[in-house]
């Protein structure tokens, strides 16, 4: 396999990155890298380091970066990920600096790590002053990374990291795994053609490749995708996931209209789509989560609830019941 | 009147309640074996500053779907923040879907 390290590779313009991606000859992995200047959204390290899983370190080739900003690679643990030694010039440059804002590389295997990275996770981003994105984003790591665990059969399990870019105010995040794919995951419960119709499913409320059962299962209800997709939707971030060749990409939202309904179809929202990619064994999930004061958890929860309840308390009156609170 | 059983959810799921293996366990240990006896469950959040649908899925979904939505007047949620109250209304609607509104 051999992966190129743009210049630049965010949401936006990850296209060229992905498409220049080679799967070919899986037991080896050959990194190159731009030689100028690596400005790179976290999803691409998880990527690369979700690759290596599976390659014995002498069978990896990392070219060695000379771009100035390549002390990315190492304070964001890719070296450490890769087994392998870090170009000199950079090897004084440490992994966990107090005052950064990133998660470096993290394998999560099961539910138990990941309740005790979602604990740690916020002080080590410096979200304690803003609790409702705070909220947002364990939010979205929780559901994502437990997919990976419920749905993508990965043994090796989810790798995540992220990063606070000042500039944006925002909190990139990428996940990626090296399991099944969405669209074997989803064909347990529904018959699609090709990976996109399995990504579009998957991001649709009430669709679970665990039944088809409206409801879900006691588990699955199908829901902690679209939750994610909305998010991002509400703060104008991107979204985007990648699985097999296909890649759906949330785009900002119009910052002049106001928000007043989510849409259960994902192709109603602003997106663009990708069928002809290199195949990821897998599935990556990349989300910006902008940090400025925009509309909060609660009122994106009105929006959610409003989706899910459409209809239901007219159509059944006799029968519907409301949660008793006191 | 019914005798009930309270449950509190931040000893076992802490301020932000996202794990369902513990949602699951809590239903499977507590409230199922409660309302089976015929009781009433109280679940208490108080304390719990957010939880996830998941979480919520898996401690309520399938007691409405073994019991009914009737159980719902057997079932109360008890000092709730304003992120937990919105989630335990969007699974208690959705539960009582019964076809593919959403799709």
């Amino acid at each position: 396999m051999k992966i190129y390290l743009p210049n630049s590779a965010f949401i936006g313009n990850i296209d060229s990155f992905l498409a220049n991606f080679d799967p070919s000859e899986p037991s080896k992995l050959e990194i190159t890298a731009n030689k100028s200047w690596l400005s790179l959204h976290p999803l691409v390290l998880s990527m690369v380091a979700a690759l290596s899983l599976k390659i014995e370190p002498s069978n990896i080739v990392c070219e060695t970066v000379e771009a100035k900003s390549g002390h990315y690679l190492v304070a964001m643990g890719l070296y450490e990920f890769l087994k392998i030694p870090a170009p000199r010039h950079m090897s004084n440059i440490s992994t966990h600096e107090s005052s950064g804002r990133y998660i470096p590389l993290k394998l999560i295997k099961d539910s138990t790590e990941l309740s005790s990275f979602l604990e740690d996770m916020i002080p080590l981003l410096h979200l304690d002053d803003v609790p409702e994105k705070a909220k947002a984003i364990r939010y979205v790591i929780y559901e994502v990374v437990r997919n990976v665990f419920e749905h993508s059969g990965a043994e090796s399990g989810a790798i995540l990291c992220a990063q606070y870019f000042k500039k944006s105010n925002s909190l990139r995040i990428g996940i990626a795994d090296t399991g099944m794919g969405i669209k074997e995951s989803i064909g347990h419960s529904y018959r699609t053609e090709n990976d996109i119709d399995a990504i579009k499913l998957a991001l649709t409320p009430g669709i679970t490749g665990t039944t088809k059962k409206p409801g879900g299962t006691e588990q699955n209800a199908g829901a902690g995708l679209f939750f994610t997709k909305s998010i991002a939707y509400i703060n104008r971030s991107f979204f985007m996931m990648y699985s097999g060749d296909a890649m759906y990409k949330l785009r900002m939202r119009d910052p002049h209209k106001p928000v007043n309904f989510l849409n259960s179809n994902p192709l109603k929202d602003n997106h663009s789509l990708r069928t002809d990619l290199p195949y990821w064994q897998g599935t990556v999930v990349g989300v910006d989560i902008s940090l400025d004061d925009t509309d909060e958890f609660s009122r994106l929860l009105n929006l959610i609830g409003a989706v899910y309840s459409g209809g239901v308390k007219d159509k059944r009156k006799a029968k519907y019941k409301k949660a008793k609170f006191i | 009147m019914v005798k009930t059983i309270i449950v509190k959810i931040l000893k076992q799921a802490g301020t932000f309640a996202e794990n369902k293996d513990i949602a699951r366990k809590i239903r499977i240990e507590t409230i199922e074996p409660t309302l089976n006896k015929g009781l009433g469950i109280v679940i208490d959040f108080n304390g719990v500053d957010a939880a996830t649908q998941s979480f919520i899925h898996a401690l309520i979904s399938q007691v409405i779907r073994d019991h009914g939505v009737e159980v719902l007047e057997s079932m109360v949620f008890k000092d709730c923040s304003e992120t937990v109250q919105k989630i335990i209304e969007i699974v208690v609607d959705y539960m009582q879907h019964d076809d593919k509104q959403t799709q």
